[in-house]
């Protein structure tokens, strides 16, 4: 890929650049200024203000006029309290562990599989990328309407079969699983081009010498495949985790988290408390997010690290 | 590989991409099917009475929310366009003591889930009037692209040979002509790449439009369709056909430009 290749002859300059480090330091930092400057007031200023809002008694009232009364955290008391809690942590889990085993394991599948030359293996890989370049809109809308409990598709499919209908989208049961469903096939692409880029990766030569020695696709699988893609599955299992913490659009459009809170996740709980009622409550809802903030970061760093690690090795 | 294998392999390769794809196409025949035709059981599998009258639904109240995605979407890319290829020649190529922190900042943005954004983003707009504002909505979509952009840029313009950059300097060039000269030209693939994400995130995104511009005068496509599922959820052939156009400049992206594509997605694992 065009950016491994660019990012391997960087390390290769970057030695000689250094010694040059100090010279560019005033025209660097003009070019760097806008993006630091757009950093500092679109980033980091809604972000401290995220935090204000958790740490004050927000109502809409004082939201306008922006006099809330410090609270400490009292917020944070308040949702670690709240019975919505306990499920949305649960949710929040289940669903994101749920989409990284089925994501990576469905991905890996198809990546090993299109891994071999064949007629037309390009072109189809590449319309594997579909559902993950649509917009999160269209993708669940669909799903909505393919789970819909009488008139969806995959209803008269299992009614085919005789198997009895769900009730995917209002039932407490299947809510979180049908969210789940949408969210694997969404984040499947993401893992098959990722694990594909790592496949290429590994020496055709390695696989000749284990063949030759007699082992069988299996024995290759585990004991080559497996080993030389760990750092690649590091990275894209690490990303999906990230990427999957964030997840609201495909919940809020599918089921708003419902019904009785039984797909809520802390991302849609700190949408609803911010936005979703008539009275909003800014300060829970900032609080809630803030929890995602830096659970999300937390793992970032890990990400961080792994990757350099991987760099240095 | 034997040619019965091969072609073994190209059928099954077929079916799985036709499974991995029937939603889509689900889509696309739900969009075409009649209004008695919907809530038919087993329904049917092919558009056999297929319909326009979803489309022409679409072209008589969606057209100006499609408008309003192509205005946000071109100034997003502008945006983070301009903002991302001189940072990533500093980047790549000046260093600055520093850069090092700020390209750890903007890997650490990218990491804050869009829904914590929007929080903050309403509060500051609030205060500044820019709600419901296309402006608005610009800027906070671009904060979508600009960490990926720079990442990008700085990836690729680390490639750009530094003999090529001196020879610039020794003909009298400044750093600006450098890079409007010299490393811009050179960066075409990266900057056409940034800009395609850059459009089709801001075309995709729901949470900022849901948050920031919710009962604006100029709404985008995504809030045209959360519309429509919340007011009359019958239609269902009107929904899904504004689903197809809406997906339109995915399908576009992926049949003209595939090979950035591929490459954005690498890219976005691949940080220095």
């Amino acid at each position: 890929m065009t950016m491994l290749l660019a990012r391997d002859t960087a390390v290769g300059a970057a030695t000689s650049a250094q010694r040059r480090r100090r010279v560019g330091n005033w025209s660097g930092w003009a070019f760097l200024a806008p993006v630091a400057i757009y950093l500092a007031l679109f980033y980091a200023y809604p972000l401290y203000r995220n935090i204000d809002l958790s740490l004050r008694n927000y109502t809409v009232r004082s939201f306008v006029r922006g006099d809330a009364p410090f609270i400490g955290l009292t917020n944070y008391q308040a949702v670690l309290r709240d019975p919505t809690f306990g499920p949305a942590l649960t949710h929040t889990i289940v669903f994101t562990a749920m989409s990284l085993v089925f994501q990576y394991s469905i991905g890996l599948a198809l990546a090993v599989f299109f891994n071999r030359r064949f007629p037309l293996s390009v072109t189809l890989r590449a319309l594997f990328l579909v559902p993950w370049l649509l917009p999160l809109i269209v993708s669940a809308s669909t799903w909505s309407w393919l789970l819909n409990s009488e008139s969806g598709v995959v209803n008269a499919g299992l009614h085919a079969l005789g198997i009895a209908p769900v009730d995917w989208l209002t039932s407490p049961t299947w809510s979180l699983v049908s969210v789940i469903i949408a969210n694997i096939w969404i984040g499947v692409p993401f893992n098959l081009v990722l694990l594909h880029s790592g496949l290429q990766a590994i020496p055709v030569s390695l696989y000749e010498a284990a063949a030759l020695d007699g082992a069988g696709g299996w024995r290759r699988f585990r004991h080559i495949t497996l080993p030389m893609l760990r750092p690649v599955t590091a990275i894209t299992l690490l990303l999906g985790l990230i990427y999957t913490l964030k997840v609201f659009d495909i919940i809020w459009i599918m089921t708003r988290g419902g019904p009785s809170d039984s797909s809520t996740t802390f991302a849609t709980w700190s949408y609803r408390l911010g936005f979703g009622n008539l009275l909003p409550s800014f300060g829970l809802g900032a609080a809630v997010g803030n929890l995602l903030v830096v659970t999300a970061l937390a793992f970032g760093l890990i990400y961080l690290r792994t990757q350099r690690r991987l760099h240095s090795a | 590989m034997t040619g019965t294998g091969k072609r073994w392999h190209t059928a099954l390769a077929v079916v799985l991409t036709g499974l991995m794809l029937f939603p889509v196409y689900w889509m696309i025949n739900v969009s075409l099917t009649r209004e008695q035709d919907m809530r038919k059981t087993p329904p049917d599998l092919f558009p056999l009475h297929g319909t326009l009258a979803g489309y022409q639904e679409v072209l008589g109240e969606q057209l100006p929310y499609l408008g309003t995605s192509v205005v946000v979407g071109l100034g997003t890319t502008l945006l983070t366009v301009a903002l991302s290829a001189p940072a990533g020649y500093a980047l790549a190529k000046l260093r600055p003591r520093g850069g090092g922190v700020l390209s750890f900042l903007l890997l650490a943005a990218q990491m804050v889930p869009g829904i914590i954004m929007a929080m903050g983003f309403y509060a500051v707009y609030l205060r500044f009037g820019l709600l419901q504002s296309v402006p608005g909505l610009i800027v906070a979509d671009s904060t979508l692209a600009v960490p990926f952009g720079v990442l990008v840029c700085t990836a690729f313009m680390s490639g750009i040979p530094g003999e090529l950059l001196q020879a610039a300097r020794i003909d009298g060039a400044g750093h600006l002509r450098t890079f409007r000269s010299v490393v811009l030209p050179m960066s075409r693939n990266a900057l056409v790449t940034v800009s395609l994400f850059a459009f089709l995130w801001s075309w995709s995104d729901f949470v900022f439009a849901a948050t920031l511009d919710n009962g604006g005068r100029y709404e985008p496509i995504t809030l045209g369709i959360y519309h429509y599922i919340g007011n009359n959820n019958q239609q269902w052939n009107a929904i899904m056909a504004t689903a197809v156009v809406a997906s339109l400049p995915a399908a576009l992206i992926l049949v003209l430009a595939q090979r950035f594509v591929a490459a954005g997605v690498t890219a976005g694992a691949v940080k220095e």
